[in-house]
């Protein structure tokens, strides 16, 4: 459901976009979204379409680029991938995870005209 | 109007769980623009195709049409977090402790929340932001302990935002180093996205419900940095496991605490309002 909200969101930074870097039409969005961000990706594609519709990023094709979230674990002392929450150190199993990053939902670059 | 974007109030609220009954001389009736907290009515998403592949000018080779690339770097969370930034900074200047309650619906927010005012309000200024899909009903549980509430509903909304947050805090009398609760849409989802400006999410559990939610929405365990075990006075008859739901929950968050309480019986309160009472004398404000 709140994917309804960020696709809104997320129209309303397209739209800033336009006026500042002087457009009028979006042909694709690249996002990054982090392992640990609250939003499902396929949800997210879902509402994409719906929110688009009839705005300057009408028929726009929408990239998700996934990535992993980092964490420092206490027991190795080193930094380490995250996939989820919930899942511990990859290497030592410890749940001790100081989460760093993998919470973006992230506009990388547009294809306008 | 709001004055941080200038915007007009879009949240639907509820004069009637209103505690006071000043006039309010607030416009909503202003021309709408585009705003990232509409709540734009998608009740039909399957009215139109979602595969518009019949524009002729839609290429994306670079070269062959009059596109071109633009690199940004920006979260789209980036509008809700300036104003959760701005919320922050107003509840910093009146030395204000915010906590933003989330869970399921049912784990007993409204009641917990109608106990703590109960047994804070001679001690400490407080106000209560109620958010809720419809009805001013929690609002006015709140109103009748006399501590002053304002409902948010939220539509089809599923969570709060900082922005509406931002336009419930004019509605409430001005309140100065004490504790503003924010008991938001009953949701173990949503909710963990959405920064409000509070300085700590805590998530209620009871136990009614499995121990394993921590487990089963992360997301939102690991944003809270404290777990409240409520209906603490079931536990004889529900197979609820108390140190399993802690165990998990740390397993997600391994610095959340953990309380079990009832706000029905007031056992465990205690231990809530002293967490409480140490939260508003760090963050009241040096006059």
């Amino acid at each position: 459901m709140h994917e309804m909200a960020l696709c809104e969101g997320l129209l309303q930074s397209l739209e800033d976009q336009a006026q500042s870097q002087g457009f009028a039409k979006v042909h694709a969005v690249w996002l990054e979204i982090g392992a640990l961000a609250t939003v499902e990706p396929d949800a997210l594609r879902f509402n994409f379409d719906i929110v688009m519709h009839g705005t300057l990023a009408d028929s726009a094709t929408l990239e998700i680029a996934e990535v992993d979230g980092h964490a420092w674990c206490m027991q190795c002392s080193t930094n380490v991938p995250v996939k989820r929450h919930g899942e511990g150190c990859p290497q030592c199993g410890s749940y001790q995870l100081q989460i760093l990053d993998g919470q973006q939902i992230r506009i990388k670059q547009l294809e306008v005209a | 109007m709001c004055g941080i974007c200038g915007c007009g109030d879009t949240q639907t609220l509820e004069d009637k769980a209103h505690p006071h009954d000043h006039a309010h001389a607030h416009d909503h009736d202003h021309a709408h623009h585009d705003h990232a907290h509409h709540d734009h009515d998608h009740d039909h998403p399957h009215d139109h195709d979602h595969h518009h592949h019949d524009e002729p000018q839609h290429a994306h080779a670079p070269g062959l049409t009059k596109t071109r690339m633009v690199q940004i770097e920006q979260d789209i969370m980036a509008k809700n977090q300036s104003y959760a930034n701005a919320n922050r900074a107003a509840f910093a200047a009146r030395g204000l402790f915010v906590v933003n309650l989330v869970s399921s619906p049912g784990s007993g927010k409204t009641s917990l929340l109608v106990k703590t005012a109960e047994a804070l309000k001679g001690e400490l200024p407080l106000a209560v932001i109620e958010g809720d899909q419809q009805t001013g009903l929690d609002a006015a549980r709140i109103a009748a302990t006399g501590v002053a509430a304002w409902q948010i509903n939220t539509g089809k909304g599923c969570h709060l935002d900082a922005h509406a947050v931002g336009h419930a805090l004019e509605h409430l009398p001005p309140l100065q180093n004490g504790i503003l609760f924010i008991e938001n849409v009953g949701n173990l989802v949503c909710p963990a996205g959405f920064d409000l400006g509070e300085a700590h999410k805590v998530v209620i559990l009871s136990t009614t419900e499995g121990e394993d939610k921590p487990l089963k929405y992360p997301d939102m365990f690991h944003a809270s940095d404290l777990m409240i075990l409520n209906k603490s006075d079931l536990l004889p008859y529900v197979d609820f496991d108390v140190e399993k739901a802690a165990t998990y929950a740390r397993q997600i968050h391994p610095r959340i605490k953990t309380l079990t309480l009832s706000a029905r019986t007031g056992e465990g309160l205690d231990s809530w309002l002293t967490w409480l009472r140490t939260g508003a004398t760090h963050a009241r404000a040096v006059p």
